[in-house]
């Protein structure tokens, strides 16, 4: 498994989002915002909506994972239940049998316990355990996509607005970060925070929270979207509206928070979706190898692995939670795509190129 | 210069439309003129007016499920609009040469000027060999003025200066001695100094050759140098139609006022302002109804909310035609600025 | 061209070193427990304990173990203390065969149908084949590895007995077993890839179509096979170029940990996979150093060919 370095989803986005172009020409929906702009034209992109529509399904479903466990299922994610015995209509069927397998799917069938089965020998809920493992996967998901983008927008704002010294400081730390690949720099922090935890200052995070591998996650993904931002921040720098601001004495601050940010939303946003799916990917296959979520947290990544030991007896151990992992990803793969296609002003030329439309008179005079 | 009967390109109504996502746009729309043998046309218009479309479509350039072309372009009596892809491509540097505005990218930068030129003989002439191309290449880069072809042959694009590269790309145009070049505004990006060695060259090879020239541009200086016929096109249609002379001496459109009134001339004492027609053009999505240059026209009137028809109105030369209600008397004290043609600006 | 080369060549070693420091801060400094204690294991005796302070120097100052470490690993004396002193330079070359083979051959797959489906996709932009190009790719990527390797596993070695469940049969014993054992290993580890330079592929290959030197070609008459091969596709090839030669690192450089770990491939992965099972600190930080180190060298070497692909770099950096 390799989760790309170079993140060719997240460099295209690098794009001067429509707040950017808002300024530089009106554009050809006139009296319209570029926002509501990109708006229309995403409502048109069923797909999109549909993958949204998906992914909030999921989310839903996860958040609502305890109602599952107490009102239908009546147990835990870590109840385990290796001597008890489902009623089924008259019929007896024992969770784990004496040889050690775990009951199959029962659907409603025992009225809801045990809907996609037991995990093993243990005889815990697959389903409870699925759903819990879901808030666990897409907390980290989405909570190392902030630490993401909160990290990559304030390095490449001070990269991209102060330039020299600190620019090329921040660029060359990038650069080493870059040259690393994901996975092992991922599996570096993991394996050897996982023992002893993480000390900063007066916090002291535990070897088994889910915030390790949360943080790791969203510091190793940073230089990628770190250097598309600074890039585009060096071209804003040089725009007349930032200047005349600088001229009317604004201060950096100033400048970077109410001049500079606002251009950036757009290439931020779609930075952010594309990087909840591969902050997903990643937490899957940290978990796979043991350096990622730690017991007694479970997430879909340690659900395949700990069902992946009896893959040949019972397959749905590893495909169900390894399904979600990949529904998940794809949903928020095809809205990000959407929502680049609806911010990104180049996907206009695209619409023009896809069908080999010269462009109505070039750029003369 | 322009010959009467003989044609050998002949456009008639020519529509080119485009479905955008904000609607349709409708680039050219019904453009009609003859080019003859050895001649040059200069089609002039701001950008958007619809110049750049119409010498695309000439060629095919233009074609895609998005596009609607309407009318007929006759290339010695044959229909191209009609021909098939393939068919194109044949006439396509064989026939029709065209040469571009930014020589900067319009040559591919991972290829030798000399391999460009190559491949576009053998695009046409298979039997070519590697060898036998190359001289060519040569011959032809001595021919248009590159210094030191022999080596310069096998530079790459950048190595190139603007010049230089636009003179490649014009050799590369004439690798198959077509009949008829289209140059879409060639002298933008250059140099002025540079512009007019181009131009100079276009005009050498348009008389030694007799190579028939059509030449887009928004620049009627660069006409007035070497242009027999000028089309002035606004809004996607053509509104003043006639010779150098009828165009430079006695324009009839006050858009073409606009254009002359903007050159700066050395025959006569530079004004204080240059004078710019104010306002921009119209968005082809929302066109005002009747005169589409209504809204920038300082002489508008009531007449002007019906569009008038391309006609020939002054009495005495009937190839001079144009798309204006006024009176040809009116328009000859109205375009009188500062004892010189031009637009004035508008009252408010 | 040599001064570039000569250039890229010292940035390279800069990185280098910037990257072994890292990584011994990483495994040195950041964790908040004694490192000694760490790399001997959970069940070690003190003496085992005293003896790593004394191999790797913790007794000493910073940049003392900084190079006491380093001088270990590129000696080849390092060693695994959990494993019984096992040398881990050894297992780390003993598994470079099998890694090889694997991430060669895998990336010949990804790059012949990443290019081959980038290509239909662009040329038959917004049609079906697109469409449907577009959906696979986007699978692709969205697909945890473990999850397809599953999948295959169970039904193509198990259900079905089409190939050979697991293990690395070295190419020297038996070519022909070699190729079988390893094709779904290559599949497994293309997919993600093939997905994402189709991607890549295609929307470079529509920007380059916009080019004015893409129009020039047409209007030279050229038939739409050339256009398209000749100047689009030659063109838009670059950005894959230099997508693969960090790629190719990275999966040479450890990015195959989970394929050779789930079909049991005895490479440099498997390696890096037992360790962190066992929580055996040296051989991840040796294979981790090995891994960078990999793909700083495709990232030059990349940087290189690209001079060659594009004479603007080449010819530009030799006049400067």
């Amino acid at each position: 498994m390799s989760v790309e370095p170079s993140n060719p989803d997240l460099t295209d986005a690098a794009e001067p989002g429509p707040a950017g172009t808002a300024a530089s020409s009106s554009g050809t929906g006139e009296g319209r915002g570029p926002w509501s702009l990109a708006l229309r034209r995403l409502s048109r992109n069923w797909s999109a909506l549909f993958a949204l529509a998906v992914f909030l399904f999921i989310v839903i479903a996860c958040l609502a994972a305890p109602l599952w466990a107490n009102q239908v299922a009546e147990t835990g994610p870590n109840e385990t239940h290796p001597l008890e015995k489902l009623h089924v209509d008259g019929e007896v069927r024992e969770v784990v049998e004496p040889s050690g397998a775990p009951i199959g799917p029962q659907w409603l069938e025992a009225g809801g316990k045990f809907f996609l089965g037991a995990d093993g020998h243990l005889g815990r809920d697959e389903m409870v355990r699925l759903l819990y493992g879901g808030r666990a996967s897409l907390f980290i998901g989405v909570t190392a996509a902030l630490i993401t983008t909160i990290l990559a927008v304030v390095l490449g704002l001070l990269a991209g607005y102060f330039g020299g010294k600190t620019d090329a400081l921040i660029s060359r730390v990038m650069d080493v970060i870059w040259a690393f690949p994901v996975v092992l720099l991922g599996i570096s922090l993991g394996v050897v925070l996982a023992v002893g935890g993480l000390k900063i200052g007066p916090i002291h995070i535990s070897g088994s929270s889910l915030w390790i591998p949360t943080i790791i996650i969203g510091v190793v993904y940073t230089p990628y979207m770190a250097r598309p931002l600074r890039g585009e921040i060096l071209a804003l720098r040089e725009k007349e509206f930032v200047e005349a601001s600088v001229a009317q004495g604004a201060g950096p601050l100033r400048i970077m928070f109410s001049e500079l940010l606002p251009n950036l939303l757009s290439t931020i946003i779609v930075f952010f979706t594309l990087n909840i799916a591969n902050n997903m990917l990643l937490e899957a296959t940290l978990s796979f190898l043991g350096a990622g979520v730690q017991p007694p947290n479970s997430s879909w990544g340690t659900m395949i692995s700990e069902g992946f030991d009896s893959l040949y007896s019972h397959p749905i151990l590893t495909i169900i939670p390894g399904t979600m992992i990949l529904l998940t990803v794809l949903s928020v793969n095809i809205f990000g795509d959407g929502l680049r296609d609806a911010l990104d002003p180049k996907s206009k030329v695209r619409f023009e190129a896809r069908s080999g439309t010269v462009e109505p008179e070039g750029t003369a005079v | 210069m322009s010959n009467g009967g003989q044609k050998l390109l002949s456009v008639t109504d020519l529509r080119v439309g485009f479905t955008t996502e904000d609607g349709r746009v409708q680039a050219v729309d019904g453009v009609s003129f003859d080019l003859a043998p050895g001649e040059v046309l200069a089609i002039v218009g701001e950008s958007g007016s619809g110049k750049s479309v119409t010498a695309q479509t000439l060629i095919g350039l233009t074609r895609s499920p998005n596009t609607t072309i309407e009318g007929s372009v006759r290339l010695d009596g044959e229909e191209l609009t009609e021909l098939s892809e393939p068919e194109l491509q044949r006439i396509r540097g064989s026939e029709i040469a065209m040469i571009f505005q930014d020589p900067m990218t319009s040559l591919n930068p991972v290829y030798t000027v000399g391999k460009q030129i190559v491949e576009a003989i053998r695009a046409h002439e298979r039997s070519v060999g590697k060898a036998e191309g190359r001289a060519k290449a040569v011959e032809l880069l001595d021919s248009v003025g590159i210094p030191d072809a022999e080596r310069r042959v096998d530079d790459y694009p950048h190595e190139f200066s603007g010049g230089m590269r636009q003179r490649a790309m014009i050799a590369m145009g004439l690798t198959l001695e077509p009949t008829i070049l289209i140059a879409d505004e060639p002298t933008t990006a250059l140099d002025v100094t540079i512009q007019a060695q181009i131009l100079k060259l276009i005009q050498d090879l348009n008389r030694s050759r007799g190579l028939a020239t059509i030449l887009i541009t928004h620049d009627l200086g660069v006409v007035a140098e070497v242009a027999d016929r000028v089309l002035v096109m606004y809004a996607g249609r053509v509104v003043e139609e006639g010779t150098l002379e009828e165009i430079f001496y006695d324009p009839q459109h006050p858009y073409t006022w606009g254009l002359l009134g903007s050159l700066t001339r050395l025959d006569q004492p530079r004004p204080e302002r240059l004078p710019q027609i104010s306002g921009s053009p119209p968005s082809l999505l929302h066109l005002p109804k009747g005169c589409p240059f209504r809204p920038r026209c300082p002489h508008e009137f009531s007449k002007c909310s019906e569009y008038p028809g391309l006609e020939a109105r002054l009495s005495d030369s009937p190839s001079h035609r144009d798309r204006c209600w006024l009176e040809p008397e009116a328009k000859r004290a109205k375009r009188q600025v500062e004892g010189r043609i031009g637009l004035e600006a508008p009252a408010s | 061209m040599l001064r570039f080369i000569l250039r890229r060549l010292v940035g390279m070693v800069f990185v280098l070193f910037a990257i072994s420091v890292l990584v011994f801060l990483i495994f040195n400094v950041v964790p908040a427990t004694n490192p000694a204690q760490r790399i001997a294991g959970k069940n070690a005796t003190p003496q085992l304990v005293k003896s790593v302070e004394e191999d790797l120097g913790f007794d000493k100052s910073l940049p003392e173990q900084y190079l006491t470490q380093m001088k270990l690993i590129f000696t080849g004396e390092l060693e695994s203390y959990t494993t019984a002193h096992e040398n881990v330079d050894e297992r780390i070359l003993e598994g470079i065969p099998a890694t090889f083979s694997l991430c060669i051959g895998a990336a010949i797959i990804w790059l012949s149908f990443g290019i081959l489906f980038g290509y239909l996709s662009a040329i038959r932009a917004g049609k079906l084949t697109d469409r449907a190009l577009t959906v696979l790719s986007l699978v692709g990527i969205s697909m945890p590895v473990f999850w397809l390797a599953s999948i295959f596993l169970y039904y193509l070695t198990f259900k079905v007995e089409l190939f050979p469940a697991s293990g690395y049969v070295k190419l020297t014993e038996d070519p022909m077993e070699w190729a079988n054992h390893l094709i779904l290993p290559w599949v497994t580890l293309a997919v993600l890839f093939i997905g994402f330079y189709s991607r890549v592929l295609r929307s470079s290959m529509l920007d380059v179509m916009n080019e004015d030197y893409v129009r020039t070609a047409k209007a030279k008459g050229l038939n739409n096979r050339r256009v398209m091969t000749r100047h689009v596709l030659r063109n838009s090839l670059i950005p894959i170029i230099t997508l693969f030669g960090l790629d190719f690192g990275a999966v040479l450089g450890g990015g195959a940990i989970v394929t050779e770990s789930i079909f049991n491939i005895e490479g440099v992965g498997l390696y890096a996979a037992e360790a962190i099972a066992k929580q055996d600190f040296p051989p991840i930080m040796a294979i981790t150093i090995f891994g960078a180190f990999f793909i700083v060298l495709f990232n030059a070497i990349v940087d290189i060919a690209y001079a060659y692909l594009d004479p603007r770099i080449r010819l530009g950096t030799s006049a400067a």
